[in-house]
């Protein structure tokens, strides 16, 4: 009896864990075979990533958009990180009834939906496009400043703040350290852990983005890569082998950021949720 | 010192104050303002509750929200239990493969939406993968419209939905599992209670925080549906899988603007998401 459950407990996660990896699975093995192949539902890797790889980038931006993404993800992550940890230090380290209160009404923005701002900030970023050209509509720069600074990184990086051991600050005071350097030279080091669990989390958010720069990005040359794995996905006649070669090295850079650096991801979400 | 050090806190917050102010709270602000006005573009001019007499005879929005409410009723119980059971079972210290089983099962979460939706298009098309692989093993004998017959679109995007979140909401039930003391299941177990027993009497009660908090995050993630609807149905077939985001887009975007009518809808969500996020807390009980 006891075994019998056993054994059904693993043929249970056993299907769950081979629904979960096989769409997975077929997209990579789609990528290295013909259209025709994918359409007959051939399931054996083939030999044609690279022809598919050499259709992609001869017919559309693939490279240019994952430079773009790059660009926008990366400084998404610097600044988001720079923003939200100075604020959720400052709400914990500097703790006061009034920034308790200033500090829920940011966490409110949380349940703001994006649909409800986004006709707004376009407006006004296509109001700016008359003034301050290089952050109007079609820019990096417009993409980036709505999104980089989100309450909950800064709920994140409160809730972390709580384990950072205070004697290190009445420590560098004593040694004359300013309050700003305290925050840089012992704050920052000591929760390097905390950085990089919210940067995977921006990094992919922002990687992975796809309304606000549907809306903002116009021209082609300026798409991310979302909006050309979009694009692709639109076609009449799809060239199979060719799209899931593009969605796969579209979903590298956040794959290769989450298996890197996996162990402070799930220790990050813990710390988030305590 | 220590007035110094009290002023010096309001600098390390001001620039978030001032960001989310910005980029949040001054445009719901202007999108309350906008709800009150119509015109095609940026011709726009007050007047009045036109736009929300509009709203309550539309039946587009209708649809829109019926369709939202039914992704929300039927897709997120199935997700939380489905990750609650999940994670329990892993989080049996004599299970083999832990490792494994986790990893696979939180793969989906580090695909795009756009991705993963393009993936599920193509997979559950009508000459697609799923058809092919039911019809050869003689489950079915014609292939299921999947994506062009309203009622299995909607079950299409249930499945997708599913796949893509179930394992993010795990790991938020096997760290908070993980934090439960084991002396607790000791007790238990001396005093004799099943296994079925265990998990109703102890385990639910104390993953009640996390059931709320993915309840609530996975109801507002349902409320603003998008890019799955944008890339595998474009919220088709007719109208029976379109959603409210995507209906404020094809307003905002897709036909002639009309942005006073889309921030008047984008307002029903941001109501929909209090009442209901209110509802929950309430219906978790008054302990917190």
């Amino acid at each position: 009896m006891r075994k019998l459950k056993r054994t059904g407990i693993y043929l249970f996660l056993v299907v769950v864990a081979i629904v979960s990896i096989f769409p997975f699975l077929w997209m990579i093995i789609s990528s290295t075979n013909l259209s025709v192949d994918v359409t007959q539902g051939r399931m054996l890797p083939g030999s044609h990533f690279i022809d598919n790889f050499n259709k992609l980038t001869d017919s559309i931006n693939l490279l240019p958009s994952m430079w773009n993404s790059l660009k926008i993800a990366l400084s998404t992550t610097i600044l988001a990180l720079l923003v939200a940890s100075l604020a959720g230090y400052g709400f914990e380290i500097y703790r006061s009834k009034a920034k308790d209160i200033v500090f829920n009404v940011l966490l409110l923005s949380m349940m703001i939906p994006f649909a409800a701002l986004m006709v707004p900030l376009y407006q006004m970023f296509s109001k700016l496009s008359g003034t301050v050209p290089i952050i109007g509509i079609n820019t990096i720069a417009a993409v980036i400043l709505p999104t980089f600074t989100t309450a909950f990184l800064i709920f994140f990086f409160r809730q972390n703040t709580k384990m950072f051991p205070r004697e290190l600050l009445e420590a560098g005071r004593m040694d004359g350290l300013s309050e700003l350097g305290l925050f840089f030279r012992v704050y920052m080091p000591t929760m390097k852990t905390t950085y990089s669990a919210g940067a995977i989390i921006t990094f992919m958010s922002s990687w992975n983005n796809y309304l606000w720069p549907l809306i903002v990005l116009q021209t082609p040359e300026k798409r991310t890569i979302p909006l050309l794995v979009s694009n692709l996905g639109s076609s009449y006649s799809p060239d199979f082998g060719m799209i899931m070669t593009a969605i796969v090295i579209s979903t590298i850079p956040t794959a290769l950021v989450f298996f890197l650096m996996q162990k402070q991801f799930v220790a990050g979400m813990v710390g988030s949720v305590k | 010192m220590r007035n110094r050090t009290k002023h010096t806190g309001w600098l390390f917050i001001a620039l978030a104050v001032i960001l989310i102010s910005i980029f949040y709270f001054y445009p719901m602000i202007q999108a309350l303002l906008l709800s009150f006005k119509t015109g095609a573009g940026a011709n726009l001019h007050f007047d009045g509750l036109s736009n929300y007499k509009r709203l309550f005879s539309d039946k587009t929005f209708f649809t829109a929200v019926k369709n939202t409410f039914l992704f929300l009723i039927i897709q997120v119980p199935i997700m939380i239990i489905f990750a609650m059971i999940i994670s329990v079972l892993l989080n049996d210290s004599k299970l083999r493969f832990k490792g494994f089983f986790r990893t696979a099962i939180f793969l989906p979460c580090v695909t795009s939406l756009v991705a993963y939706s393009v993936v599920f298009k193509y997979l559950f098309g009508n000459d697609g993968l799923i058809n092919l692989a039911l019809m050869k093993i003689h489950l079915l004998s014609e292939p299921i419209q999947w994506i062009s017959d309203p009622f299995w679109a909607k079950i299409t995007i249930i499945i997708a939905i599913t796949w893509r979140w179930t394992g993010y909401n795990m790991i938020f039930f096997l760290s908070s599992l993980q934090n439960i003391d084991h002396s607790i299941y000791e007790a238990a177990r001396i005093d004799g209670a099943s296994a079925v027993k265990t998990f109703f009497s102890i385990t639910i009660p104390l993953l009640k925080p996390i059931i709320l908090f993915t309840s609530i995050t996975s109801t507002i993630g349902t409320l603003q549906l998008f890019d799955e609807i944008m890339n595998i149905t474009k919220g088709g077939p007719g109208n029976a899988t379109l959603s409210i985001s995507q209906y404020i887009y094809n307003l905002s975007f897709k036909y002639t603007p009309d942005f006073g009518y889309a921030a008047t809808v984008s307002y029903s969500i941001v109501i929909m998401i209090i009442v209901l996020s209110f509802l929950q807390i309430r219906l978790a009980g008054d302990d917190k």
